[in-house]
């Protein structure tokens, strides 16, 4: 009923904004990446055309990641950021999820707008807030002192680890949680029952039946944390602001905000983005796969 | 734990334990960062009692008084606003265009689409400040307000089509074939019958885009070009890391009850416009109302 053309017309104004503002820039980054300093202003040089480009900041950055390389511990103390930060959101979030899905009865509508409430609430202002908690007199601090569990005020905010990781899993488990809850409640009871009936007992029907059903969810949630994480400069920041915390996104951010070298910086990017490049492959994959499924109801 | 695992069917009674622990853990700090913007003091953690001090109060400090904090609130809803006055068409067109157009392109495009919502956000913001600091043509834009819309508008489109095209997938397509069986032509179709359907998920993405526009930190921060370009966010992340202030609880305060009302306007909206689709009336109560 709809002239053919129409549909291709609609999509136009958007796919033509996407490919000068999403991907030509990716071209901007390759460019200066692989383009040269100029040697008396050390501004970035960029080489726009393929022939000109020159490996060496790329390459001197992936040497970089040799062992013994500069950027090594940055790399090594990022990744395992994250896998905690991650260890973390799943050790507290499926409980969360699955009592949600699985259990909550009376109170499950309340429990679920608290559940999506952090997601409208600024991340910045998440980490604000414990930045006034854990500050020297702040109530943490105050906490544990009047218990006697510390006998003097604990600086929580001076460049710690652990308080790195508690504000990342603070920070990006709302992310996780939906999606999990989402595949868990889709989750049939029929199919746990049945699994019950033939003889499974709960932690095997859980191990063989809950478990694996909730697996897209799992993976889902995980990778919709883990990419904005590897990327993240700004919690560290806010937490520590200290160079013994500092992960990938504060070494690109250094490079562009701290000094003239937007080349090291767009050659760290290039090489992050290659890194996960894999990871967003595959949360695009399922998205489309669910959406495929959608339209061919 | 024991009796949860031998009975799972009885109600288990250490997951209701961590999942309140869960979520007042998730909301009381920030109830805590609230109260502290109402301190008559300058602490952000101790308490002295309760003023408005920080919001109008403080003749120099306070978010209404100071020129920073005023200037970074309406940089913030400036870029909201023309943010969703323009990624809200762009991705409604995009939603139907993709959702319907088969063909050569079709696929790249929508894989194009999802590249935005998985990419992380220091790469979109590396990416666009070289696109305009370095590449010719665009470096006459350079950083600044009309940079951070157009990075805004660009993480934005595909929330809104990710949004409307749900929506489009469970209207469905038989509205618009009885109407043009009834003799509506295209136009009509397309104006008076989906657009009607459609408008529930316009208003709920429209909301959307507003707050994740206004919470956003990191294309702002990449995309600005110093105090004329700061916005609520930067304010804050600023703050944090130098001596934060009441005032600085204030802003955040209000940017989130600002995110809020917008989200909860926007849920209001979607359900009242589909009440009657959940009251499961016959849908088809729509063409009468066309005088089709």
């Amino acid at each position: 009923m709809y002239p053919r053309w129409l549909w291709p017309a609609f999509a136009l104004p958007g796919v033509a904004w996407l490919l000068i503002l999403f991907l030509l820039p990716f071209y901007a980054v390759v460019g200066v990446a692989f383009g040269s300093v100029d040697p008396i202003l050390l501004t970035a040089v960029p080489a726009w055309n393929p022939l000109d480009w020159h490996l060496g900041w790329v390459i001197q950055v992936l040497s970089g990641l040799k062992p013994g390389g500069v950027y090594l511990d940055v790399f090594v103390r990022t990744v395992e950021y994250v896998l905690i930060s991650l260890a973390g959101c799943v050790l507290i979030g499926y409980p969360v999820a699955y009592y949600i899905a699985r259990h909550a009865s009376r109170t499950k509508s309340l429990m679920l707008i608290l559940l999506v409430l952090p997601f409208w609430i600024s991340y910045l202002m998440r980490m604000l807030a414990w930045v006034n908690l854990l500050s020297p007199d702040g109530y943490v601090n105050r906490v544990l002192v009047s218990t006697h569990v510390i006998s003097q005020p604990y600086g929580f905010l001076d460049g710690k680890s652990s308080t790195v990781i508690w504000a990342l899993v603070y920070g990006y488990i709302p992310y996780f949680i939906l999606p999990l809850y989402a595949s868990l409640d889709r989750i049939d009871r029929s199919v746990i029952e049945a699994a019950r009936d033939l003889g499974a007992s709960p932690f095997r029907a859980f191990l063989h039946v809950t478990l694996p059903l909730s697996k897209i969810g799992l993976l889902g949630g995980a990778v919709l944390i883990v990419l904005p994480m590897f990327g993240d400069y700004y919690t560290p920041n806010i937490v520590s602001n200290a160079p013994t915390t500092s992960m990938i996104g504060n070494q690109i951010d250094l490079y562009f905000h701290g000094g003239p070298q937007p080349t090291i910086g767009a050659a760290i990017t290039i090489i992050l983005s290659a890194f996960l490049v894999v990871l967003m492959g595959y949360y695009m994959w399922t998205i489309h796969r669910a959406s495929r499924e959608l339209r061919s109801l | 734990m024991r009796g949860w695992i031998t009975n799972p069917w009885g109600r288990p009674r250490f997951l209701p334990v961590i999942a309140w622990l869960y979520l007042v853990w998730s909301i009381v700090p920030v109830l805590i960062a609230v109260q502290f913007s109402f301190n008559t003091t300058r602490s952000t953690s101790v308490w002295h009692g309760f003023s408005t001090r920080w919001y109008w109060g403080d003749p120099v400090y306070s978010v209404w008084n100071n020129p920073g904090l005023r200037g970074a609130l309406s940089q913030s809803l400036k870029l909201a606003a023309i943010d969703v006055v323009i990624a809200t068409p762009i991705g409604v067109m995009l939603a139907l265009g993709l959702a319907r157009w088969r063909g050569r392109g079709s696929g790249a495009s929508n894989f194009l689409m999802l590249f935005p919502l998985v990419t992380p956000e220091i790469v979109m913001g590396v990416s666009l400040l070289l696109l305009f600091t370095q590449l010719r043509p665009f470096t006459a834009i350079s950083t600044g307000t009309a940079a951070q819309i157009l990075g805004h508008v660009t993480f934005s489109i595909s929330f809104v089509v990710v949004i409307v095209r749900g929506r489009l997938f469970s209207i469905g397509r038989e509205y618009e074939e009885a109407a043009a069986d009834l003799g509506a032509s295209p136009t009509v179709a397309l104006l008076r019958v989906l657009m009607p359907l459609l408008t529930p998920a316009i208003v709920a993405s429209a909301a959307i885009v507003f707050a994740i526009s206004i919470d956003d930190f990191v294309i702002s921060q990449w995309l600005s070009n110093g105090p004329n370009t700061t916005t609520v966010p930067i304010v804050i992340y600023s703050a944090t890391r130098g001596q934060p202030l009441p005032s600085t609880n204030a802003i955040a305060t209000i940017m989130v009850l600002i995110t809020l009302a917008s989200v909860v306007a926007g849920f209001a909206v979607y359900r009242l416009f589909t009440r009657d689709e959940r009251a499961q009336r016959p849908a088809a109560q729509g063409f009468a109302d066309l005088g089709l």
